[in-house]
Formats: structure tokens, sequence, C-alpha cells
């Protein structure tokens, strides 16, 4: 093999900075998010469903909103609690959940998805 | 031993099957409806079929006593559903508009028509067509016709933009957002988005009008309708066909009204009292 140190030599610089972000990140967890609440959503103390259920499967209860209101007209969702819930992403999630950027936003960015509600949903104004 | 005897056990049976076979029964007695409530919604217009009919002698009135005629109908549509003015025909998005006679009425030619009605603004939306033939070429039934009412609707989440639908109106009811609405020139949209409560749409889909679905699914009338009542105008009405004594079967047997293009078998929903 001619000039086979330099190879070598080269073929190291070049793993190395192929796994130069690895390195960099070893041992460091990205910070999990810590979603806010506000006032009007803590005050309310209950969601349309569970906690836990709708922190994993929001998305979920939204498709099947979307679907049952748009295709079936069905406008209206009632809780285990027997609660009636007019079903709209912005005219009831948002009106308690009005901070997008402290809420939604988060773990969104945190788990890397990208939903696309907000291309014609309009995200409540939010006080800078 | 812990067992069950010959008798304990055709106890059982007996009470599981009874309340097995009179479950549903037992339910209706005990708690009637509680059981079919609970696996739908409220029905909100089941069994309808909804219409307009335009008095066009109405309208015209009104848009004689105007210096620009009257746009209080198309205004208060687009506000309330969030549709931008793009200052260009080519780009814009119609729900309810205004065209003149000839072009709404093609096929009623009359070269002596009196002057009342010749070159005057007619108001067009959605026929909602009874036939619709924008939903049988919809090919991911993004549209399609509501079986409880006949709302003819778009569904937008499921709209792919081909644009079949468009080319399928007779009454070029439809419109494509060539461009993202929320980038419609500022200064045509100051305060847009005009309705924080209702969605805009994105680049690339099919809008037209929905009748009001959200509205009259409040029990409330359609905008346009809401808004010619306000200025006083009364020319729109809203109602049921399917019921032989609503407003607009009464309109319809006093008045005498035509549609537009009914010769392509489409059944409009919207009537014209000329």
């Amino acid at each position: 093999m001619y000039d086979g140190g330099k190879i070598i030599i080269g073929l190291i610089i070049g793993l190395g900075l192929l796994l130069s972000p690895f390195f960099y990140n070893a041992g460091k967890a990205a910070k999990a998010p810590d979603p806010e609440l506000t006032q009007k959503a803590k005050e309310a103390k209950v969601c349309v469903a569970p906690t836990t259920y709708m922190r994993e499967s929001h998305f979920t209860l939204l498709d099947e909103w979307r679907h049952t209101v748009v295709r079936d007209g069905e406008r209206y969702y009632t809780s285990d609690d027997g609660k009636k819930y007019y079903k709209g992403l912005q005219t009831t999630c948002l009106d308690c959940h009005s901070n997008y950027s402290k809420f939604c936003e988060l773990c969104h960015n945190y788990v890397d998805v990208d939903p696309y509600c907000w291309d014609c949903h309009i995200l409540p104004e939010e006080k800078k | 031993m812990m067992g069950v005897d010959r008798r304990e056990f055709l106890k059982i049976t007996g009470y599981a099957a009874l309340f097995g076979l009179g479950g549903k029964a037992a339910m209706d007695i005990f708690a009637p409806g509680e059981l079919e409530a609970s696996m739908q919604g409220p029905p909100l217009t089941e069994g309808k079929r909804w219409a307009m009919v335009i008095d066009m002698g109405k309208c015209l009135e009104q848009q004689a006593k105007g210096k620009d005629g009257c746009k209080a109908c198309t205004e208060a549509c687009h506000r309330v559903h969030n549709v931008p003015d793009w200052g260009n025909p080519k780009h814009a998005i119609k729900w309810i508009w205004q065209d003149k006679y000839e072009h709404a009425f093609p096929d009623q030619p009359n070269p002596f028509m009196t002057e009342s009605v010749r070159h005057q603004p007619v108001i067009l939306l959605c026929n909602h067509c009874f036939n619709p033939p924008c939903v049988r070429v919809c090919p991911t039934k993004a549209t399609f016709k509501r079986e409880s009412d006949g709302i003819v609707m778009m569904d937008m989440h499921r709209c792919i933009g081909c644009r079949f639908c468009m080319a399928a109106c007779p009454y070029g009811s439809r419109s494509f957002n060539w461009g993202n609405p929320r980038k419609a020139p500022k200064d045509l949209n100051p305060d847009y988005p005009t309705n924080r409560d209702y969605p805009e749409r994105s680049k690339g889909v099919v809008e037209k009008c929905n009748f009001c679905a959200e509205l009259i699914a409040k029990g409330e009338l359609p905008a346009c309708v809401q808004e010619c009542d306000k200025i006083g105008a009364h020319a729109l009405t809203f109602g049921d066909l399917n019921d032989p004594e609503s407003n607009v079967r009464t309109l319809l047997q006093e008045h005498y009204t035509i549609r537009r293009k009914p010769e392509l078998g489409t059944e409009p929903n919207i009537f014209y009292i000329i």
C-alpha cells in the first residue's frame, strides 16, 4: 500500500470528525421539557380526559374530534365524568391552553414532531 | 371442597341468561334513551334539506340604495370565515359573491329583457346541489354531501388540491388557494384573521361556502342571512325544503323561482325570485 500511514491517519481523523457529535454530547441527556399551565387551565383542574391520557394521546383524541365534527357533524364530546364539551381545537383546547410557546411547542420540539395543525388553525395571541 | 351444587349452578345461569337477554330491554324501561344517547351526539340537523331563497327584487332595491351597491352579505361571510382579499381576481377566494344576471343565468338569453334585471348583480354562492358533481369527482372524498341535511362540505384535512371539483362544478363556486392566506396583502387585509374562532386554510386546498355548518349547529342562521336581515333588506331566506310548512317552501309556493343551470340535473338548492 502506497502512503499507508497517511491514509490511515486520514481515516482516523475522518472517523473522529464523524463521531465527534457523539463524544461531544456523551453523558448529557437533553432536558425534559416542563410545560406550563395557564392560570385558566390550573383553575379548571380537569381537562377533557385524564392528564396521563392527554399527555400521551391528545393527538388521537384530536384526530377523532376532527373526524367526527367535519364528517359526521357531531360537535359535542362527553367526557368520562359526564361533562359536555364543544369539540374545537381553537375554541375549546386553546381557550385554556393559550400559551403555545410554553405548552404545546416545548414537547413538540423535544420529541421532534411538526404537527401541521397550525397551518390553518390560529394560534392564540400570547403576551410577550 | 368449595363447590356449587346443581341447584346453585342453575340459579346462576338462569339469572345470567335473563340479564343477557333482557339487558337492552331493561335499559329501555329503567333509563329510556340513555343507551342510544351515549352512542351519538345531539342530533343537530337530522332529516333536513337546507336551502336558500334569494329575492332579487329586495336585493336590487338594497343595491340601489348604496353608491357601490351592497356587499354586506359577502363582507360578513368573508369576515366570519377568514377569507382574505388577494386584490387579484385570478386568485380571488369566493364563498358568496356577485355577478351579472347574464353570467349567472346564461341559459336564459333574452335580448329584450327588462332593464331592471339586465346587467344587474346577482348574489351567487355554492348551490349545495342535491346531486353534486364536485362530490362525484373528488378522489379523496374530501368533499362530500352530508346525509343528515344535504350540505356539501369540504374536509380541508383531506383535500389534496387536485382541483377536479373546480372543473366539475358548473357554477364556479369553488376557489383554489394559490397562496397561503396568511400571506395575503396586509394593506387589503389589515385585521386578518378576522375571526379567531374559525380556522384559516393552507396553500393548495380548494374551499367554498359551507352553508355556515358551524353556525347552523349552534341553531343560528348563516352569516349572510343574518347580515342581510340586520341591514333590513331581508333578501335571503334560509330554511328546510323537507318541511312543507317551512319559510322557504312558503316562498317557493308564493313566487315563481328559477335556479341556475337546472338542465344539468344537479338539483341546486338555491332558488331565485326574479
